[in-house]
């Protein structure tokens, strides 16, 4: 029964995989939601249409959206990856906008004051301050890409979903089992770790 | 450092989708070392004038001068960093301890580690507050009163050539209103920086300024040293300001304070 038991290496390397797949967007999002988040924030009039189109592109369900990728990108890493990036960008830039919307204009003003430079004011006072927020984004964003990332298995991909995938084609619902529990596993691990880091985060 | 002398020439103010003026045509100067009051009821364009200074806010027209030079002209960042400003709200950064919030200035100008720790003790000390027991505290555990004096130790540190002051004292009881006051009075005489002090509190204007200028709607109803605005009120609006409330007390601040500054 236990496919884990008797292919555990096996197991522990799609999960190695798993993790790198959503690691990799993951590190690549935030660098693309960062800009989106601070401008959501900046600029009031702007905020509704950019998160509102974020927030549209998230609701479209996963494997549409992955359908519409291989379509553009074949088959392999190239359309989960791309997938797991767009559909992160709601969760993070939000997380990022309402972390900085949230602190007290008043520090703003003083920085401001004081002589801080936009750049300055952004990382030395708001950044920090948003952090808490923005690492519940990313906790929200990271265990949703985990799930997701498992449809990556169907395209050619790598990671759990080859399991999962392999499973259902060969009616081995043991590898189907293992390859759905790893997931889990992860996603409960990358909550955990990252609601205690937003614990030790808040001021 | 050369304390700064500061020129409004008929500056005006207005706000972004505003009907009015929040300040019309003020002309002003401000001479090296002297504690220039801002006097009036809420509303009436202290904050804003303040904040011309330091280029927070735009002119609608007129000019700002910092020791001759336009504000206009002068980089905005540099200019903030040369000026001392306590905000109306406090603002102390919550991500930062007591000590970071007051060497904001000096690390922002590239001060060293140890001349930057050295002016925090001195500063901390300076406002009354124990170094050791409030250096690495966050200003949620503050009192409002401890919050507003940092806020003032912060605005000074890296000893800036003017100071504005925007109700830095409002958020504290009577007594330690009081005490801060006389401290204020102690650091700016002894630095000599050329101060612009916001308030609406008249007692606290007689007790501080060298000049009283009194604002309503956005203009100066009278500017003057504070006896002459307390003999000789220059309209009916600036007579009821003073003389409301105990100006028996007010005539005996000002008794005291001139003993004081004699001695
Ligand atoms: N950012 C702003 N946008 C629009 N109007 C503003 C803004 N800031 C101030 N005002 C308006 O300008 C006028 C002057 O405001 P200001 O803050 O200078 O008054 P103040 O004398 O400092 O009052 P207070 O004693 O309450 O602090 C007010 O009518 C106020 O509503
Ligand atoms: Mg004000």
């Amino acid at each position: 029964m236990s496919y884990l038991s008797s292919h555990p290496w096996r197991v522990a390397a799609l999960a190695a995989a798993h993790v790198e797949l959503v690691a990799v967007a993951l590190v690549v999002a935030l660098a693309v939601a960062l800009p989106l988040g601070v401008l959501a924030a900046r600029r009031p009039r702007v905020a509704p249409w950019l998160l509102g189109a974020l927030g549209a592109i998230y609701t479209i369900p996963s494997l549409a959206l992955l359908a519409v990728f291989v379509e553009a990108f074949g088959l392999g890493f190239a359309p989960i990856f791309v997938a797991l990036v767009i559909y992160a960008q709601f969760m993070l830039a939000r997380s990022i906008a309402a972390g900085i919307d949230g602190i007290d204009r008043a520090q703003v003003d003083a920085a401001r004051g004081l002589g801080m430079s936009a750049a300055q004011v952004l990382w030395r006072v708001e950044f920090p301050q948003a952090l808490p927020v923005f690492v519940g984004g990313i906790r929200v964003a990271a265990i949703a890409m985990i799930a997701i990332a498992t449809l990556g298995g169907y395209v050619g991909g790598v990671g759990l979903g080859v399991l999962i995938f392999n499973g259902l084609t060969l009616h081995q619902n043991a590898m189907i089992v293992a390859g759905s529990v790893a997931a889990s596993v992860l996603a409960i691990a990358v909550d955990a770790a990252l609601r205690l880091t937003q614990r030790l985060l808040a001021y | 450092m050369n304390p700064a002398s500061i020129r409004f020439q008929d500056v005006t103010v207005r706000y972004a989708g505003v009907q009015r003026n929040a300040v019309t045509d003020i002309s002003l100067e401000v001479g090296g070392g002297e504690l220039v009051v801002l006097l009036g009821p809420s509303g009436c364009g202290k904050s804003t004038l303040l904040r011309t200074v330091n280029r927070l806010v735009p002119l609608q027209s007129g000019r700002v001068e910092v020791d001759g030079n336009d504000v206009a002209r002068l980089d905005a960042v540099e200019l903030r960093r040369s000026v001392g400003y306590v905000i109306q709200a406090v603002g102390l950064f919550a991500n930062m301890t007591v000590a970071q919030n007051i060497a904001v200035v000096p690390s922002l100008l590239g001060w060293n580690r140890r001349d930057i720790d050295a002016r925090v003790d001195e500063l901390l000390q300076l406002i009354g507050l124990d170094p050791a027991a409030y250096r690495n505290r966050r200003p949620s555990a503050l009192s409002g009163g401890e919050a507003q004096r940092i806020g003032v130790a912060r605005a000074i540190a890296a000893r800036p050539r003017a100071l504005l002051m925007d109700e830095p004292f409002g958020a504290v009881d009577v007594v330690v209103r009081t005490a801060l006051q006389r401290e204020l009075i102690r650091i700016v005489g002894e630095l000599r920086t050329t101060t612009i002090f916001v308030t609406h509190d008249v007692d606290e204007a007689f007790r501080l300024a060298d000049r009283i200028v009194v604002m309503r709607e956005g203009r100066i109803e009278q500017a003057g040293a504070p006896f002459d605005v307390f003999q000789d009120p220059a309209t009916p609006y600036v007579r009821q300001l003073v003389h409301a409330g105990d100006d028996v007390y007010r005539r005996y601040y000002m008794r005291t304070r001139e003993l004081l500054r004699a001695t």
